[in-house]
């Protein structure tokens, strides 16, 4: 089966993020990795390729640095990549993100799954795998923690608070997975070994005839207007248990007016 | 005045909160027309009238509740079309957020989501706000193309009362088939705890790895407060507790009056999740764990010994 899996560079969430004067991510000033939540993708298609045939395929669109994401899914198992990477690409939201994504995806030739996390971990919005199967015309498998594919199928159990769904789809398809569906593998030291030799295209905005006026900071739909960063909150009274804590907390409660 | 779409949350008609309070916020954009997509809407009627609903769009169609987010996402541009609205406004939820993802694409109009609060822009449109980077950061955002696309967190505001028509007009829609290409072939609805639900509760208590797997102390303070129950990633992954509770980055985000974080160390993943609380107190042997600086109130302590004492106090103070 040959499989895309869109991953994203992002800044570690470890470090001190923050945005800059043009009210994007700052993306330089705090060491960036693999998305947390791509790693469970990545895991996903590795695992649905590993007694078949085919190739998996790990695209992003970003800066020169979102190649570590690449690199680190290569190590992890993944046969190629793809890096979209253009200045004019800066500052775009979600829906011009999808659309270089879904250009570039096409690019990449015959597919049969297309595989994300559940969200980012810096913009956390969950909306572009949904954006990538309406543009690519994609039955939607989103946000399922179970997926089997079978023949010509695919179906995966999606939790939401009401109910526990399956869904069932024809391939090709568009898939999301949660951090509940696996536990993604650490790249092996041969696998890192074998990463250096795997292929990884770079394309611009122009080897996908994209018009640079639909992406970044003036073709994006939406704006980021400003940011603040919200103050630390001041810390309350501790106190220790001398076998009157939990009397203590239930004074404090009513003192508030929750009780 | 230009009308404001809001997506109806309901569950066979009965309407829930978080549509009183987006038809509020429709207000302050303009003529809040309700969208209400399913069946029994006679239910809900009363409801959307008395939150200011001029005209309720009743999309009533199995091929909605078949098949994922598609039809949904058609059903909702099928109410565009007609209403030229100056916005959407929708609760988000997972669903909520993918259905708006496509309208966006469908319409080629901005989306925004997890808006913390919506209002009108001095030139027109609409200005949001938003948590990000873990709730260190308060943004504000606004729509540059095609009617602004909103998703709405719960308890974004109060709901307010104010009496209107909620006239009724059909909407005709046939789902075309390249919108019923994945299907729902199972659901099994979850089971109700009886507790309120995580994201819209006003108070939460949560249990962490220290519960060592036992959550009975925090359920029973949860309850005598009337609290929904919440849960580290730490406690889910050990199978303590449902997916459903985990508050954190890749779970709930809550933002309550009141948080309790019991046996919860404070990784930067769970203040993801509820940073944003009006109040947090916090029960941990550990006197160094991260949670405390962010506590209006701390207990150092074992929680198995301090939250049946705080239980039987808040029961003692009740009667």
């Amino acid at each position: 089966m040959n499989i895309v899996v869109c991953v994203k560079y992002v800044p570690d969430a470890q470090g001190d993020r923050t945005f800059k004067d043009d009210n994007t991510t700052d993306r330089e000033g705090v060491d960036g990795l693999l998305s947390e939540l791509d790693e469970y993708a990545v895991e996903a298609a590795l695992a649905l390729n590993e007694s078949g045939e085919g190739e998996v395929t790990v695209v992003t669109v970003g800066p020169d640095a979102a190649g570590d994401a690449v690199k680190k899914a290569l190590q992890m198992g993944a046969d190629k990549g793809v890096h979209v990477c253009d200045d004019a690409i800066h500052g775009s939201d979600a829906a011009a993100t999808s659309l270089v994504l879904a250009e570039a995806i096409k690019k990449a030739g015959e597919f049969d799954l297309v595989l994300t996390g559940l969200a980012s971990t810096d913009g956390t919005m969950s909306v572009v795998p949904a954006m990538l199967a309406e543009r690519l015309g994609l039955p939607q498998v989103t946000q399922v923690s179970t997926l089997d594919v079978d023949g010509t199928k695919v179906s995966g159990r999606r939790d939401s608070d009401v109910a526990s769904e399956t869904i069932e789809a024809s391939l090709p398809a568009l898939v999301s997975v949660t951090d509940q569906i696996n536990e993604p593998r650490y790249p092996s030291f041969k696998g890192i070994m074998a990463a250096k030799k795997k292929p990884v295209e770079t394309w611009s905005l122009a080897d996908l005839g994209v018009d640079a006026g639909q992406v970044g900071l003036e073709g994006s739909w939406t704006k980021v207007v400003s940011f603040a960063k919200r103050p630390p909150r001041e810390q309350g009274e501790i106190v220790t248990d001398e076998g009157d804590g939990g009397t203590k907390l239930a004074e404090f409660l009513a003192a508030q007016k929750f009780v | 005045m230009a009308e404001v779409l809001v997506l109806v949350d309901h569950t066979d008609g009965q309407v829930k909160k978080t549509t009183a309070e987006l038809l509020t916020i429709a207000r302050r954009l303009g003529t809040p027309s309700a969208v209400f997509v399913g069946s029994n809407v006679d239910a809900a009627r009363p409801r959307l009238a008395q939150f200011g609903a001029e005209k309720v769009y009743v999309v009533d169609n199995g091929d909605v509740t078949d098949y994922l987010v598609a039809p949904l996402a058609e059903a909702l541009a099928a109410v565009v079309e007609q209403a030229s609205p100056a916005a959407v406004l929708l609760p988000s939820s997972g669903t909520n957020k993918e259905a708006a993802a496509r309208l966006s694409i469908k319409t080629s109009s901005g989306l925004i989501t997890d808006a913390l609060d919506v209002t009108a822009g001095d030139g027109g449109g609409v200005v949001t706000t938003q948590s990000a980077f873990a709730g260190q950061f308060t943004v504000t955002a606004t729509v540059t193309k095609g009617a602004p696309i909103i998703t709405v967190k719960p308890n974004a505001c109060p709901p307010q009362a104010s009496q209107a028509g909620a006239t009724v007009v059909p909407v005709e829609l046939s789902v075309s088939e390249g919108a019923k290409t994945a299907k729902i072939t199972e659901s099994k609805p979850k089971e109700k705890s009886g507790r309120p639900e995580l994201t819209e509760a006003a108070m939460v208590v949560s249990g962490g790895r220290g519960t060592a797997g036992d959550f009975s102390p925090v359920e029973a303070f949860a309850d005598v407060l009337g609290a929904a129950v919440g849960a580290s990633r730490a406690a889910v992954d050990a199978g303590w507790y449902p997916h459903a509770n985990q508050v954190g980055q890749t779970g709930k985000q809550v933002s309550p009056q009141l948080y309790v974080a019991c046996g919860i160390s404070g990784a930067i993943q769970h203040r993801a999740g509820m940073q944003t609380s009006k109040t947090i107190v916090a029960v941990n042997k550990d006197e160094e764990a991260p949670i405390f600086e962010l506590v209006d109130f701390g207990v150092v302590g074992d929680l198995f010994e301090v939250l049946p004492q705080a239980t039987e106090a808040v029961k003692a103070k009740k009667s």
